[in-house]
């Protein structure tokens, strides 16, 4: 019971982190390696409210949002905007993308370390253990999971139910054939590459509340999205909610049977026995 | 509403670097006349940078700040010549510093080179200095091998002691803990597998063996874990009265909070790098009474006290409390080396391996090449991190067993 809970717990900041990255790799087909870098960024300006002018982190979150959606917008329009123009297939895109974001990776890094420091930080947010089924979970944490589940099922929601998502899933999957349809796909794009970044945004804040974090970590977290958004299928929402809870729920099992250093081992063998297995992804659909 | 457009953020863009770029070519100070040059190597950017700015960067920054103020380096002749420094980002890459190195070596031909921050680091540029020459003072490098190291490379100096110190060092702590009935014979033990906590672990469970502790718990976890709940239960349901974590920061920082939100109040809770930081209280609630850790200060010596306000001036935030001050120390010994035998680097050498020296943490004079004198373990008392083992050294505070409840 306490290691399901735990798990539960962990695999939901986990899901958080990879929504994101998600929406933007399988709508805006944008591969963005400087995603770890975004979620930071969020992460520091939430301390940064915190400490320099006393704003709760639940607050910041609706500031820090909105920015990281303004923040994508721009990112795409500028520098996004010209490698879609000059891709001749979505493959071209996808290698140019990984090449500009690595790129931005670094400056996005150089930035933080420059007007934050290389120190670590974190703050004392809401530590309070509360009982869940008997097990004490840290109440951040708990916060963390409620908005992956409210973020991640809205999303789901929303993508599946309504005209907006239909657009967006057009989009997703034949995006050669969507503008014969009307839909301007460079709008589309647009949108889902500034949610993903709204969506880094938001689970950068989360993280700030329950963990010590510093500038160079962003790798950490771009490579368990990743992880997360391959396994459950590219551009697939429930696919990386369900793939982030597994990935929860297995390190904690693991840690707690076999060997907490088999953790990482084990995360990366899932992920390749579902490269093995579904190569699709565990929702995704065949190509 | 101004129209965002692509070509107008590019020129916004080059305009301001071209801007920042004038500022920095006119800002570059023409080099007086017979300056010191002093190079160094450090990583600015990627994962190492954040040690290196916490304990390494602003010792370096406050000394030559310090020196300059005083009219610079004094040499034998007693004339006395300003420090010009060169420095390099190693962007955490052994290579690029490798480069860096012989760069200030060979082109820059600088007169000192000040070692980078980590063991690893250290350990990649040792030959190459060998080669140059150079006297190395490696600060932060922890290596059970220094005095193989140090027979090797003759001019190279290791000051802050191996995995296996610091792992006896707390043994003997919980020996006498146990042997004065304030804690029970179990230890709850996990480690990062990764250099320094596998170093460390090697060195702790002989030592706790041999102390006649029984290790209830002993895991290791991979180092990025972010999530200590799962291992902390494990470690809570032995019942063992310590536990002991050799982690990294991130680790050291996150067993810290796991334990505080669930209530785990183990009768010695020790952590690994990380702990001696100045911001662990902060990270800790403001709770750090009791807890233990690497390193430590003798937070009564008012050299130390002294040390830490300019610090807190200088950097804007306090030093480490574990190896901020030896790295100071290193540089306090290079300065009067020099004032002793000038900049020829065999004197040098020879004066830093056999000299006395006047510093922060008293008298110093290393043995084969290596600083003995230091403290193995510290404990948060009173806002200070302090020094507690050995029980024996000038200013040891006495340990506080049981640690206080969160």
């Amino acid at each position: 019971m306490t290691t399901l809970v735990l798990g539960l717990v962990l695999g939901g900041t986990y899901a958080l982190l990879a929504l994101g990255l998600t929406i933007q790799y399988g709508i805006a087909r944008i591969m963005n390696l400087a995603y770890g870098e975004m979620t930071l960024v969020s992460a520091f300006c939430l301390v940064f409210l915190f400490q320099k002018l006393g704003l709760p982190p639940l607050v910041s979150i609706l500031l820090v949002a909105p920015a990281g959606y303004l923040l994508g917008w721009v990112l795409y329009t500028v520098m996004m905007r010209p490698l879609v123009d000059r891709a001749a297939n979505p493959g071209k895109l996808e290698v140019d993308s990984i090449l500009a974001t690595f790129g931005l990776l670094f400056v996005l890094q150089g930035v933080m370390l420059l007007v934050f420091g290389a120190n670590f930080t974190s703050i004392s947010y809401l530590d309070r253990g509360i009982p869940v089924f008997g097990v004490t979970i840290a109440l951040n944490r708990l916060i963390a999971f409620a908005i992956c589940v409210v973020a991640g099922g809205g999303l789901a929601l929303a993508l599946s139910a309504s005209r907006w998502g239909l657009i967006m899933r057009a989009v997703a999957l034949t995006p050669g054939s969507a503008p014969l349809v009307g839909i301007d796909v460079n709008k589309v794009a647009r949108q889902a590459f500034a949610l993903g970044s709204a969506l880094a945004a938001v689970g950068g804040t989360s993280v700030a509340m329950y963990q010590t974090f510093s500038a160079t970590d962003g790798v950490v977290f771009t490579m368990k999205a990743l992880v997360i958004v391959i396994m459950g299928g590219v551009g697939n929402v429930p696919g990386a909610l369900a793939a982030g809870f597994a990935l929860g729920l297995v390190e904690t099992f693991v840690s707690v049977m076999i060997d907490p250093g088999l953790t990482l081992a084990a995360t990366f063998a899932i992920f390749l026995a579902v490269l093995l297995w579904r190569p699709q992804g565990l929702f995704g659909r065949r190509a | 509403m101004i129209a965002f457009t692509r070509r107008r953020a590019m020129g916004a863009l080059l305009a301001a670097t071209a801007a920042s770029l004038t500022l920095a070519a006119a800002s570059v100070s023409w080099a007086q006349e017979q300056t010191v040059k002093i190079g160094y190597a450090i990583a600015k950017t990627g994962p190492n940078a954040t040690g290196a700015g916490i304990t390494t960067l602003p010792n370096y920054k406050m000394w030559v700040e310090e020196v300059n103020a005083a009219g610079g380096l004094s040499l034998p002749d007693g004339s006395k010549r300003m420090i010009e420094v060169i420095e390099y980002d190693d962007r955490s890459s052994n290579e690029d510093l490798v480069r860096a190195i012989e760069r200030l070596a060979t082109q820059d031909e600088v007169d000192l080179i000040l070692p980078p921050w980590g063991t690893g680091p250290n350990l990649a540029i040792a030959p190459l200095m060998d080669r140059f020459g150079y006297p190395q003072l490696a600060v932060t490098a922890v290596t059970d091998k220094a005095p193989e190291f140090a027979a090797r490379w003759k001019r190279s100096f290791w000051m802050l002691g191996g995995g296996h110190d610091y792992a006896e060092g707390l043994a003997a702590v919980l020996k006498s803990a146990r042997d004065a009935g304030h804690i029970n014979g179990k230890i709850a033990m996990v480690s990062v597998a990764d250099g320094f906590g596998i170093d460390l672990v090697n060195g702790a469970r002989p030592a706790f063996e041999e102390a006649g502790f029984e290790i209830a718990y002993d895991k290791s976890y991979p180092l990025g874990t972010s999530d200590f709940a799962a291992l902390m239960n494990e470690a809570k349901e032995t019942g063992a009265d310590s536990f002991v974590a050799f982690s990294y920061p991130p680790g050291s920082f996150g067993m810290t909070k796991t334990a505080q939100s669930a209530g785990y109040n183990p009768k010695v809770f020790y952590i690994g790098v990380g702990g001696a930081f100045p911001i662990y209280p902060g990270i800790a609630n403001d709770k750090p009474a009791g807890v233990m850790s690497i390193g430590g200060v003798n937070a009564a010596s008012p050299e130390i006290q002294a040390y830490f306000e300019r610090h807190m001036e200088s950097a804007g935030a306090p030093p480490d409390s574990w190896a901020s001050a030896i790295t100071y120390v290193s540089l306090q010994m290079l300065e009067q080396a020099v004032e002793r035998v000038g900049l020829d680097h065999e004197k040098l050498a020879g004066e830093l391996s056999s000299g006395t020296f006047d510093t922060l943490i008293g008298e110093v004079k290393l043995e084969d090449n290596q600083l003995r004198d230091l403290w193995w373990v510290g404990q948060w008392q009173d806002g200070s991190f302090r020094g507690i083992d050995p029980a024996g050294k000038d200013g040891a505070a006495e340990p506080i067993i049981p640690k206080p409840e969160w």
